[in-house]
C-alpha cells in the first residue's frame, strides 16, 4: 500500500483534532492553527488527487482490522479529492475573505469558537466526500448541521438566533428521514457498504423482491437531502440564515455545507443504489421538476429583494435547482453539468458574498441596494470582484458560469424528452439573472452626485484584496481551462460506482 | 398487506409515532413542543430498528455454555445503530433547548411565529 493512501483518513483525524485542540486555545493560536489545518489539507488533498489521477481507479482504505462486509471503509477516487481540494480552498479563502468582519461582530475572546466550528465543519464535509459507509455519512452530517448551526448564531443578534433555530428545525426533518430511510435499506439489504448495499439492491431489483420498500427507502433519503441542501419548496430557511450570519459563515454555507449534502445524494445515486435502478424509480423526475422550479422562483424572489445578502441568498436557491436540474436529465452528461456547477457555484457564490462585504462596508454598512450606488468608487477591489461574479452568473463567456451553462445545454439537448423544458427554463433563467445582477452592477457604477471618490487602498485591507483577487483568478481559471476539469469529473464518475 | 401488518405490528408502531414526531416538529409553533416532537420522531427510529433486529427467542451474540450456533443469536449491529444515534439525537436535542433558552430570554415568548412577526417589526 503506498504512503498516500493514508492521506484521507490523516486529513479527517487532523480536522478533527484541531477542533478538541483549539476549544482550550486563545482567538489568535486557534485562527492560526486553522489557516495551518486548511493549508495542510489542500496540499494533502493535492497530493491524493495526483496519485488518483496516475493509479486511475479509486483505492480503498479500510479502517481498523475487519474487513469488507463488516468493517468501516474510506473510498478516495478523482471525484472525491477534486471535492477535498476545493472544498479546502474555498474555505480558507472565505475566512480570510470575512476576517475583519468576523473581529466586528462577534464577540472579542470569543472568536475561537469559530475556528473550533470551521475545525469541526471541514472534517465533517471531508467524512462526508471519502466515506463508504451509510451510517458514518449519517454521524457526519448531524456533525455538520451543529457546526453549521454554530456558525450562523455565533453573531449575536435576534435575526441570526431565529435564522439558526429555522436551519435546526428543516435540517433535522431531513436527517430524520435519512435515518429513516437508511435504516430501511439496511433492514432490506443487511450491509452498511455503500458497494454491498449496491449489491444486494441489484440482486431485490432483478429479483422484483420488495419493490414498494426499496422505492420509500430512496425517496425517504432523496427528499432528506433535497431539505438539507434547500432545493427549491423547502428553501424557507435559507435567506435570513444567509443574510444575517456573518460574511465567512453566509460564503461557507451556500459554497460548501450545501454542497456537501449533495455530494452525498450523487454517492447514494452512483453508489449504494446504482444509477440504473434510480433511474427507473422515476425519482429523478421529481427532482428535474422541482429543479426547474427553483430556477425561476429563486431568481424571482432574488428580483424582488431589496437586501444585497438575501438577494444573493436566493440566487443559491436557483443555483441549486440547476444542479437538481442536471440530476434530473437522468444521463451522464447531465451529471457532469452538475457536478462541475457544484465547483462554479461554490467558486463564484462565495466570491459573491466576500465581495459584497466590500461593498457595503463602504456604504455605511447598510445592505440596502439603494444605499450601495456609486460604491463601486469607494471600493474598485469590490467593485470589480463583484461585477466578475456577476457576470459569471449570468454566463458570460470567459468565467465559470458560462461553461456550467454550457454543459447544462448540451446535456439538454441529448435528452430526447426533457430537452424543451429544460431549455426553455434555462434560457429564462438566465434572463432573471441577468436582471437581478445587472442591476446590481449598474448600480453600483452609478455615480452619486459630481463628487470625486476617494477608493479603498489596498494597503488599508492588503488580506482582503489579495482573496479577491484569488477568487478572480479561481474563477478564471475554471472559465478558461475548464476542459482538463470536466475530464477529470468524468473520469471521476466513470469510476464512482 | 393485513396479516403483515398485524405480525409487523411493532414495525407498523414506529411508522406512526415517526408521523407524530414529524408532524409536532414541522407544525407546531411553541417551540419545546418542536423539541418533544423531535424527540419522539428520532425515539420511534430507534424502536423500529430495534423491533427489526430482535428475533424471538434468540439472545444478545455473548457465547454461553459453548452453544456457537448462528441459530441461538441476533446480529448486534442494530443495537448498536440506536446507541450511536440516541447519543446524535441527545447533542441536538441540547442544541436546540440551548437556542430556545437564548430565544426566550431575548422574546419571552416560545411562540416562533409571534418571534418572527416582532423581529419584522423591529426591521432588524
Amino acid at each position: 500500500m503506498d504512503y498516500v493512501q493514508n492521506f484521507p483518513c490523516i486529513s479527517i483525524m487532523l480536522c478533527l483534532f484541531a477542533g478538541i485542540i483549539s476549544s482550550g486555545l486563545r482567538d489568535k493560536t486557534a485562527m492560526w492553527i486553522n489557516a495551518a489545518l486548511l493549508t495542510v489539507n489542500t496540499v494533502l488533498s493535492a497530493y491524493t488527487l495526483l496519485y488518483t489521477l496516475t493509479i486511475k481507479e479509486p483505492f480503498v482504505y479500510v479502517m481498523g482490522k475487519f474487513p469488507a462486509p463488516w468493517g468501516n471503509e474510506i473510498r478516495a477516487g478523482v471525484l472525491e479529492a477534486l471535492m477535498a481540494l476545493f472544498f479546502c480552498v474555498i474555505m480558507l479563502l472565505s475566512l480570510f475573505g470575512g476576517r475583519h468582519k468576523l473581529l466586528e461582530e462577534v464577540e472579542e475572546d470569543k472568536t475561537y469558537l469559530y475556528y473550533v466550528l470551521t475545525d469541526l465543519l471541514l472534517s465533517s464535509l471531508l467524512a462526508l466526500v471519502y466515506t463508504n459507509d451509510m451510517f458514518t455519512a449519517y454521524v457526519f452530517v448531524e456533525i455538520n448541521t451543529i457546526a453549521a448551526c454554530g456558525l450562523i448564531m455565533i453573531r449575536q443578534n435576534g435575526r441570526t438566533i431565529e435564522a439558526a433555530v429555522r436551519y435546526m428545525i428543516m435540517s433535522l426533518l431531513g436527517s430524520g428521514m435519512l435515518l429513516l430511510g437508511l435504516c430501511m435499506l439496511y433492514d432490506l439489504t443487511g450491509h452498511l457498504l455503500m458497494s454491498n448495499i449496491k449489491e444486494s439492491v441489484a440482486l431485490l431489483a432483478a429479483n422484483e423482491q420488495y419493490g414498494i420498500p426499496l422505492i420509500v427507502s430512496i425517496v425517504l433519503m432523496s427528499v432528506g437531502l433535497c431539505i438539507k441542501s434547500a432545493l427549491f419548496p423547502f428553501h424557507a430557511w435559507l435567506p435570513d440564515a444567509y443574510g444575517y450570519s456573518t460574511v465567512s459563515s453566509a460564503a461557507m454555507l451556500s459554497a460548501l455545507v450545501s454542497k456537501g449534502y449533495i455530494f452525498l445524494l450523487i454517492k447514494i445515486i452512483y453508489r449504494v443504489i446504482g444509477f440504473n435502478v434510480y433511474h427507473d424509480t422515476r425519482i429523478i423526475d421529481v427532482l428535474f421538476l422541482f429543479g426547474l422550479m427553483g430556477m425561476i422562483f429563486g431568481s424571482l424572489s432574488a428580483i424582488k429583494e431589496s437586501d444585497v445578502r438575501r438577494m444573493i441568498a436566493f440566487s443559491s436557491v436557483a443555483q441549486i435547482g440547476y444542479i437538481y436540474m442536471g440530476f434530473g436529465m437522468g444521463t451522464e452528461a447531465g451529471m457532469i453539468a452538475s457536478v462541475f456547477h457544484i465547483l462554479s457555484h461554490a467558486a463564484t457564490k462565495s466570491l459573491l458574498f466576500i465581495a459584497a462585504i466590500g461593498l457595503t462596508d463602504v456604504s455605511g454598512g447598510s445592505r440596502r441596494l439603494v444605499e450601495l450606488t456609486g460604491s463601486g468608487y469607494r471600493n474598485k477591489w469590490a467593485g470589480i470582484t463583484f461585477t466578475v461574479g456577476s457576470l459569471s452568473m449570468v454566463g458570460v463567456p470567459l468565467f465559470s458560469g458560462f461553461i456550467s451553462k454550457l454543459l447544462f445545454a448540451q446535456a439538454a439537448v441529448q435528452n430526447h424528452t426533457k430537452m424543451l423544458p429544460a431549455l426553455i427554463v434555462l434560457g429564462v433563467s438566465t434572463i432573471l439573472n441577468a436582471i437581478y445582477f445587472m442591476k446590481t452592477v449598474i448600480r453600483i457604477y452609478t455615480p452619486l452626485g459630481e463628487t470625486a471618490y476617494t477608493s479603498v487602498t489596498f494597503k488599508a485591507m492588503p488580506v482582503y484584496a489579495v482573496v479577491l483577487i484569488a477568487f478572480i483568478i479561481m474563477n478564471i481559471i475554471l472559465g478558461i481551462s475548464s476542459q482538463p476539469i470536466v475530464d477529470m469529473i468524468q473520469q471521476g464518475l466513470a469510476t464512482f460506482a | 398487506m393485513g396479516p403483515n401488518l398485524f405480525i409487523n405490528y411493532g414495525e407498523a408502531v414506529a411508522m406512526i409515532l415517526f408521523g407524530i414526531g414529524f408532524g409536532n416538529l414541522l407544525l407546531q409553533s411553541n417551540l419545546i413542543k418542536k423539541i418533544i416532537g423531535l424527540n419522539i420522531m428520532d425515539t420511534a427510529i430507534y424502536l423500529f430498528l430495534a423491533e427489526k433486529g430482535y428475533i424471538n427467542g434468540r439472545v444478545a451474540p455473548i457465547i454461553i455454555d459453548g452453544v456457537q450456533s448462528t441459530q441461538a443469536y441476533i446480529n448486534p449491529i442494530p443495537s448498536g445503530l440506536v446507541l450511536t444515534g440516541i447519543v446524535v439525537s441527545v447533542s441536538v436535542s441540547a442544541l436546540m433547548l440551548a437556542l430556545t433558552i437564548r430565544l426566550y430570554r431575548r422574546y419571552h415568548t416560545l411562540d416562533l411565529d409571534e418571534i418572527s412577526q416582532r423581529l419584522k417589526r423591529e426591521g432588524l
